[in-house]
């Protein structure tokens, strides 16, 4: 059935496209829409019947061994949500019909592209499913045609390719070791290999290349620019989905799944973490444009589900995986107030802004939920999360980086306060005193994003123990 | 037997580290856009490189050569969106900065 | 070997020629050259159909692209010109140097272990693999393709407004 996740997208495409185009055009965003609701529903309830036999037999035409565990379904589930949003930003952005079109199709091939690298199970087929999503979102980056963005793209194209060719410098190198690509062969080839020195600067520039596409700290060039730059529906669907599947989770997945612990690794994952925390916090409390914050802020969150797993152990994983999911969610909430923010004044500049609060409600009280629950505050969904690492940190023993982790969280706090002080509180200004609520997409998508951090933040429990626990058992075997 | 492919994998290596420098060196170090697209494909080069010669030493040609024909079509398609993007930045750089056309030169 | 070791010096003098030499036109040429050094190279390396990829693809169709783009961009005046390769020397002289470096420092360090290969494929047919076995990786370039047409028709095609 999940297979059916790349092939409905690609087909769709194909379909919008044909003779019949201007019936198309209008359709081109309800498909976006229902692919995304399918999405959701396939992960949550997980149907089997007809059709799923269906693709499966295509499936294996195409001889792919596709398998699925809990840490794909989280992924393929924020996908599904974040997809959503951005759809919806997105139409209520942009009024012209031709190019809502050409967009709703490069983000149906990024949606193809990112249900690729959570199913594959092929080293060499995971970096075909990056480059296609590295692909959409240059195109995306650089939709509106911005000076601004048109450099940040560039910027991101650099880095990417750079960790392109480092990762299939691994490869290469994997390939001649183990004398295949699949997930399967290359861990049981370095289990037992005797060329340990050559299989671990294999797995160390793979780590780099992952390092560079997640954007976590001393890598992270490309990111501020690429999020502030870009059209604010695209800033939501990177920072929700696109770096944190194209870097967290191929850096989750090969680590647990290829690669092994080691003493080294573990040391690696633990400086980069911290170093990604504290150095993120401290570059967000500097910032004066409301998405470059946030971009800063997502460094020093994605430091934390580093920190998870470089745990190892099984709560370390469920927190970092938790996370990952709470951070798709509040962040492209935050992303989705930015731009709510922005089209209603104009600016982005928060020592421009103040008092909006009263004259965008919803904006202004789902914005201070992600703040709280982004910086860590029960009942909500973040807290948990950040927890669930603490803990695992202090349990292996790492106690350094349990407190350097616990006291980031107070400058978390510090630079939402900031955030919020500026741009929602306080008198409001003169020029700004005829500025509305926003529209009825902003409005949805925030009223559900902020409805999933609250659920989660309640239903712990639940999810901990049908979710999150069983990620380790699943994905070990 | 596999001491001699080894040695021919170990001289091939260093002309692939030459090249990974050369490439590196050329994005790195150059303010034209063009260029910096032509270290990449310098950069990419090496890897192809590479990976055909893990193949035939390995005695798995025929896998990386499937693997090296999907990374070329790759290839070319992030190099054409690359220079749609630099057209872009161009027809900014010629129209309203002329500071800005400084980083067109090599 | 001496062939090949000859041909690999080839390629990394045609390299160093198209990130060193002035103009941005006989750059991109020499990525040509560089292409088709590396064709030879995969020829003698058993891979003929992925040396014919590299041929037509790498050697034709991007020294295209980068000429196209190339040609379209402005004159710099004699002055400028000047100038600007001053400057250049000043930045890639010291190319060519490290390069010796990092060769004379790699053969004297001389880290050759021997590597224990898995067994060889008993399938040595390119058709029959890429057929059969990486079908889905067939599938993936089929969706970068169209992923490329979207790029060329936003990024070529819409006009930008000022």
């Amino acid at each position: 059935m999940y297979s059916s996740l790349i092939l409905i997208p690609f087909f769709s495409v194909i379909v919008l496209n044909l003779p019949f185009r201007t019936l198309m055009k209008k359709s081109a965003f309800w498909v976006c829409i229902a692919l995304s609701l399918i999405q959701i529903f396939a992960v949550l309830f997980s149907p089997t019947g007809s059709l799923g036999n269906l693709t499966e037999m295509f499936f294996s035409f195409l001889r792919v061994d596709l398998w699925i565990d809990n840490l794909s379904r989280i992924m393929l589930l924020c996908i599904g949500i974040v997809l959503f949003t951005a759809a919806w930003v997105q139409k209520e952005l942009s009024k012209d019909e031709e190019r809502q079109f050409n967009f709703m199709n490069v983000l149906l091939l990024l949606l193809a592209g990112l249900n690729g690298i959570v199913l594959v199970r092929d080293i060499f087929s995971l970096y075909v499913f990056l480059e296609i999503t590295a692909v959409s979102s240059f195109i995306l980056i650089g939709f509106n045609k911005e000076r601004d963005a048109f450099e940040a793209a560039f910027k991101y194209i650099i880095l990417s390719v750079i960790a392109t060719a480092l990762m299939l410098t691994s490869i290469g190198l994997l390939l001649m070791i183990a004398g295949d690509t699949s997930f399967a062969t290359i861990s049981a080839t370095l289990k037992t290999s005797p060329d340990k020195l050559l299989a671990m600067f294999a797995v160390a520039i793979f780590l780099c290349a992952a390092f560079i596409k997640g954007g976590v700290m001393p890598f992270h060039g490309w990111l501020p620019d690429a999020y502030s730059a870009s059209p604010a529906s695209v800033s939501v669907i990177l920072a929700g989905v696109v770096t944190k599947t194209v870097g967290v989770y191929t850096l989750i997945r090969i680590v647990y799944s290829v690669f092994g612990y080691s003493p080294a690794l573990t040391l690696i994952l633990l400086i980069v973490g911290t170093l990604s925390v504290v150095l993120g916090a401290l570059a967000a409390l500097g910032q004066s444009d409301f998405k470059r914050m946030l971009a800063y802020s997502s460094i020093s969150q994605v430091g934390y589900i580093v920190l998870g797993l470089a745990t190892g152990s099984m709560l370390g994983l469920a927190g970092a995986v938790f996370h990952l999911f709470n951070h798709s969610i509040f962040k492209s909430l935050l992303f989705v107030n930015s731009a709510a923010v922005e089209s209603s004044t104009g600016t982005r500049n928060m020592d421009n802004l103040a008092g909006l609060a009263k004259k965008m409600p919803v904006t202004g009280t789902t914005s201070i939920l992600a703040s709280l629950s982004c910086a860590g505050i029960p009942p909500l969904a973040g807290f948990w999360s950040k927890l669930l690492i603490i803990v695992a940190l202090w349990m292996g023993k790492f106690y350094a980086f349990a407190i350097i982790a616990a006291l980031a969280s107070i400058l978390t706090l510090a630079y939402f306060l900031s955030l919020q002080r500026r741009v929602f509180f306080g008198k409001l200004r003169e020029d700004l005193a005829h500025i509305k609520e926003s529209g009825f997409g902003f409005l949805l998508s925030m009223t559900i994003l902020a409805l999933i951090t609250i659920g989660a933040g309640l239903g712990f429990p639940f999810i901990l123990n049908s979710f999150l626990l069983p990620v380790k058992t699943i994905s070990g075997g | 037997m596999s001491g001699e492919i080894t040695h021919i994998f170990w001289s091939f290596g260093l002309f692939i580290v030459m090249l990974f420098v050369i490439g590196l060196y050329c994005v790195l170090m150059t303010y034209n856009l063009v260029r910096a697209l032509i270290g990449l494909e310098i950069l990419i080069k090496g890897v192809t490189l590479l990976i055909i010669v893990a193949g035939y030493v390995s005695g798995h040609i025929a896998l990386a050569q499937s693997l090296v024909i999907t990374l070329i079509v790759i290839e070319v398609v992030v190099m054409t969106v690359a220079v749609g993007i630099v057209f872009g930045i161009r027809h900014y750089n010629e129209s309203l900065d002329t500071r800005a056309i400084e980083k067109l030169k090599g | 070997m001496t062939l090949n070791i000859f041909i690999l010096l080839a390629l990394i003098a045609a390299a160093l020629w198209t990130v060193m030499t002035r103009s941005l036109l006989r750059s991109a040429l020499g990525l040509a050259l560089t292409s088709i050094i590396l064709t030879i190279l995969m020829f003698q390396l058993d891979s003929p159909l992925a040396a014919v990829f590299e041929l037509s693809v790498c050697a034709g169709l991007i020294s295209v692209l980068f000429i196209s783009t190339i040609s379209l961009s402005l004159p710099l005046s004699e002055q400028e010109w000047m100038k600007h390769m001053r400057e250049r020397m000043a930045r890639f002289w010291f190319l060519p140097l490290l390069l010796i470096l990092v060769a004379v420092v790699l053969s004297f360090m001389n880290i050759k272990p021997t590597i224990h290969l898995p067994a060889p494929d008993k399938i040595q047919d390119v058709r029959f693999v890429m057929w059969h076995l990486r079908r889905f990786d067939s599938m993936g370039q089929i969706i970068i393709l169209l992923a490329g047409v979207f790029g060329v028709v936003i990024l070529f095609k819409e006009k930008i407004k000022k």
